[in-house]
């Protein structure tokens, strides 16, 4: 078709966490403007498998920017070239005809390479397990309406709640630090009333646990905010470092 | 078989209540000898997990994601409803259970229905207990918005981004109990098989997606909450990994399946572009609060919209068709997705349809914006603008969004009691993989209701009576079957690697979902299904001939997960037009073109389809068995649904 495009990736390819990986050079030719970016990946897997060679593995999903899966680093950054996007909602319109793409995995020691673009993201899972909760259990809560909350609040809580944990925040900064995600978490809870009673206690115990994950300090670069498709505000860190000092002081009450 | 759905005797309004006070109850010592497996920790899983681990019974609850906030109830937009009647607009318990019933065709049992009104206000509060940030008014109380289908405001909503903030809630509950030792989660492993321990369901079969080994794990009962099937028509707003494969093992291992051809078709999607389309996104239903169908009046003039030579902001009031307000004054867009879709494909059929392709039509914003002003449209629905801006590359502030309908939810799913327990003892379905609550067509903003419902309010009751009825009987996986089950799933991925054929699984699965949306799709006729089984049958027949599979079992193969998700779509897709042939009636979103009105209106036939269809399989390549549960309608009369 007219107004398509020939390209050249040079794709991260790694067959296992054991492996060392290298970069591969495919040719996608005849992309049209108007596919995704994955969608151009399903077209060159297409063609590796039709020559039956092991097509480009890499996590996706829901393929519309909100379940967080989807985590390539493009031409040096995470999710391509646009803001305020995943990967899996860039179009090719952004790229041009004959241009090189540089496609690789998240790199930080805290998310191990398990094939490919695939990188695993558990780490994530347990600093949530660690204190991202209120403990509430399953019936016996107030009228949903016994507790007013200010607009204004619950639209800053909800702001920090539309992380998508895809990691982004941590593959754009040079330290690999969480904080960007630690602190959207935190602040999403430490914001509402209904946070309150365990908000010293929780910033403790998720901030323990990054460090234990092996993610780096935090230097105040910015460069995760920039890179963030869901444009959390560096303001959260600064919330979960008051908190988390806090909770020093806060010791005797909150934390057993 | 005779079908008994355990629906509890006395009214309506008192049946749950009654019932659960009935139900017996596990000794909370007792509670912790307990072993249950939730397979799938979306919206219904994870918010079934949670409840039960923080009873006290041991839970191990398994995703084929690498977290379970990524199942994918989290891409849900509009809202979730719930009969608190917060605005004083004649909302109440009743009317929800009446909207959903008419809204679902009467081809729901009323018993369930009105169990999930009721349990539905529950569901806010808790929410709101776990953090979930709703929108609210400057008073600071939670605010509401219309939905299709309802003629009251009683959707609760977080923007456009109701399902994630939802899953991020049951997420959160479902980490304390794992971080409390009571859940055992096991990402990326994919269930593959149930395993039957003297004719109960009594475990699982799984593939870990990264090492590819293949483990059973043993539990008292099993849950399964995996989600939809809508990806059987290849094109569908679901998420690229969502699959009916846990459903279909069970099916095959006896749990009935109900209703295969209830499929509901979204009217408000981003139209396909190309074939290399790899899913479809939808545009919230919300946005038919404020947005206006239309298409071009003539065809002549429609073609002229296609080839760009008119744009439609220069098209005149009078020079617009705006369907749905034309024909349905008194719902107008907030009609039910059935008739909205059906309406839209009609309009495209006549030849009005926009778009390069022809297959789209208008929703257009300008009155609203004007009415409103740029920022409130904003404040309301600026994340679907934007995700409509990033895919098309055209901005809906200022010209109108091009929509067609798409595959979107699947209201048919495993057969369950008033228990959500199937036809196998011990093995319940909850959320979109059961058929329950939503009939022939789901209302908007009705299935996260129904996921939490299940989860946070039903099972922790119903599956307690199953528990204390058999005992807590130590379960390992040292019985036969276990073996048994894990000897047929090696030996299916070792025939599934052998196949070195040249069409790829993408191909198969495009092919069998173009299949689906010509013949079994918004509009479906007898000839037509025929000719679609005909077609499936072939295509099965060479997918085993002729696919390729790539690589090994023993790592990360997109290739094999693929095979397995594609092999039993097309068992399920036969099923579902030996479903659709079997009705004969229209009914929801199931046009059988056999059955309508003068006026082209679905036309129901209760004589002789009042009945929930559940099919039993029968083996391979052999009809499946159909039982019927006939629906009693108690408390509602049936009637035509209109709209006008
Ligand atoms: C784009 C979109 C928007 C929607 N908007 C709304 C809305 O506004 N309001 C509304 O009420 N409803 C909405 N719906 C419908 C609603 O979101 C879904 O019906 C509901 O979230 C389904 O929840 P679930 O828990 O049943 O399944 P899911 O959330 O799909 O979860 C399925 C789970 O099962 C797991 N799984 C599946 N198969 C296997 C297997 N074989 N082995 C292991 N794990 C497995 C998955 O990993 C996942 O954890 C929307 C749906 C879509 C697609
Ligand atoms: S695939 Fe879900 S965010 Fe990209």
């Amino acid at each position: 078709m007219s107004g398509n495009m020939n390209l050249t990736l040079k794709v991260w390819r790694q067959k296992n966490a054991a492996d060392k990986g290298q970069f591969v050079t495919y040719k996608a030719a005849d992309i049209s403007p108007e596919m995704s970016f994955l969608e151009m990946l399903d077209v060159v897997n297409e063609r590796l498998v039709k020559g039956t060679q092991d097509p480009i593995h890499f996590d996706h999903d829901c393929r519309e920017g909100i379940c967080g899966a989807c985590s390539l680093y493009i031409n040096g950054r995470p999710h391509g070239p646009k803001q305020a996007i995943t990967t899996c909602q860039l179009h090719m319109r952004s790229f041009h005809d004959g241009e090189i793409i540089t496609i690789e995995p998240w790199r930080a020691t805290a998310f191990p390479v398990i094939k490919d673009l695939a990188v695993d993201r558990s780490a994530f899972e347990r600093i949530q397990q660690a204190g991202g909760f209120i403990s509430v259990n399953t019936g016996g809560v107030p009228d949903a309406n016994e507790i007013p909350i200010s607009k204004v609040i619950s639209d800053e809580a909800f702001n920090s709640a539309t992380c998508i944990s895809c990691g982004a925040c941590v593959a754009a900064c040079k330290n690999a630090s969480a904080s960007l995600f630690v602190s959207a978490k935190i602040s999403q809870l430490a914001l509402l009333p209904q946070g309150q009673p365990e908000r010293y206690r929780r910033a403790q115990a998720m901030v323990a646990q990054m460090d234990k994950e092996g993610f780096g300090n935090c230097t105040n670069t910015g460069a995760c905010e920039i890179e963030c498709p869901k444009e959390i505000s560096l303001t959260n860190i600064n919330r979960m470092r008051r908190d988390f000092y806090n909770a020093k002081f806060f010791k005797e009450e909150e934390i057993n | 078989m005779v079908l008994d759905s355990k629906t509890p005797q006395g009214p309506l309004a008192e049946k749950w209540n009654k019932y659960k006070f009935d139900l017996k109850l596990v000794n909370p010592s007792n509670k912790r000898k307990f072993t249950v497996i939730v397979v799938g920790t979306g919206l219904a899983g994870a918010s079934a997990a949670a409840s039960l681990a923080e009873l006290g019974y041991n839970v191990k609850a398994f995703c084929y994601q690498d977290s379970p906030r990524r199942a994918h109830s989290i891409a849900a937009q509009g809202g979730i409803n719930a009969a608190k009647n917060y605005q004083n607009d004649g909302d109440s318990v009743y009317r929800l259970f009446y909207d959903t019933i008419k809204g679902g065709d009467y081809r729901s049992r009323e018993s369930n229905v009105h169990r999930l009104a009721e349990e539905s206000v529950n569901i806010i509060d808790q929410c709101v207990a776990q953090g979930v940030p709703f929108a609210r008014e400057y008073g600071g109380l939670l605010d509401n918005r219309s939905f299709g289908g309802a003629q009251v405001s009683r959707t609760f909503y977080a923007r456009g981004q109701t399902g994630q903030q939802l899953l991020l809630g049951a997420y959160s509950a479902l980490n304390r109990q794992i971080n409390l030792d009571k859940v055992e989660m096991y990402n990326r492993h994919e269930m593959l098989d149930l395993v039957m321990v003297d004719g109960k369901a009594q475990g699982i079969v799984t593939r870990d997606l990264i090492s590819g080994e293949i483990e059973s794990f043993a539990g008292h009962a099993v849950l399964l909450c995996t989600g939809g099937y809508g990806n059987v028509f290849y094109l569908s707003t679901n998420a690229m990994g969502c699959n009916a494969t846990a459903i279909w093992r069970a099916h095959k291992k006896g749990a009935f399946f109900a209703n295969p051809c209830y499929t509901q078709i979204h009217p408000t999607c981003i139209p396909v572009t190309g074939d290399y389309q790899s899913k479809l996104t939808l545009m919230s239903e919300s946005l038919r609060n404020d947005g206006r169908v239309w298409v071009p009046k003539t065809k002549e003039l429609a073609e002229q919209v296609r080839k760009g030579q008119v744009k439609p902001g220069d098209i005149k009031e009078d020079d617009r068709d705006y369907f749905l307000e034309r024909k349905y004054p008194s719902f107008g867009n907030l009609v039910p997705r059935d008739v909205a879709s059906r309406n839209a494909k009609e309009a495209c059929d006549d030849g009005k349809g926009v778009g390069t392709t022809g297959k789209a039509v208008y929703l257009d914003f300008a009155d609203a914006i004007h009415r409103l002003g740029k920022d409130a449209v904003q404040a309301k629905y600026g994340n679907l603008f934007d995700m409509y801006y990033q895919i098309t590359d055209e901005n809906p502030y200022e010209m109108p969004m091009r929509i067609y309908p798409a595959v979107h939810y699947t209201m048919g799913g495993l057969w369950v009691d008033y228990n959500l327990m199937t036809t196998v003892p011990g093995l319940y379905a909850l959320g979109e993989c059961n058929f329950s609550d939503h009939g022939a067509n789901r209302l908007g903003a009705s299935a996260l209701m129904q996921g939490l419902a299940d989860g946070y309010f039903v099972i922790p009751y119903t599956l307690g009576d199953y528990l204390a009825g058999i005992g807590p009987k130590p379960v390992d996986t040292s019985h036969p079957a276990f073996a048994q089950t894990k000897k047929d799933i090696t030996d299916r991925i070792n025939k599934f690697l052998a196949m070195k054929g040249t069409k790829t699984l993408d191909e198969y699965h495009r092919d069998l979902g173009l299949i689906m949306w010509e013949y079994c799709g918004m509009a479906r006729n007898e000839a037509g299904l025929l000719k679609a089984k005909g077609l499936i049958q072939a295509l099965k027949v060479d997918f085993w001939k002729n696919a390729i599979v790539l690589g090994e079992n023993e790592e990360m193969n997109m290739s094999l997960e693929k095979a397995g998700r594609v092999a039993d779509f097309i068992e399920l897709g036969e099923l579902m037009v030996d479903d659709a042939l079997n009705r004969k009636e229209s009914c929801g979103g199931h046009f059988r073109e056999e059955s309508q009105t003068e006026e082209g209106e679905a036309k129901r036939d209760d004589e002789n389809f009042a009945y929930v269809a559940a099919w039993k399989f029968k083996g391979e390549n052999t009809p499946s068995e159909l039982h019927k549960e006939d629906l009693i309608f108690e408390n509602v009369k049936l009637t035509q649904r209109s709209y006008k």
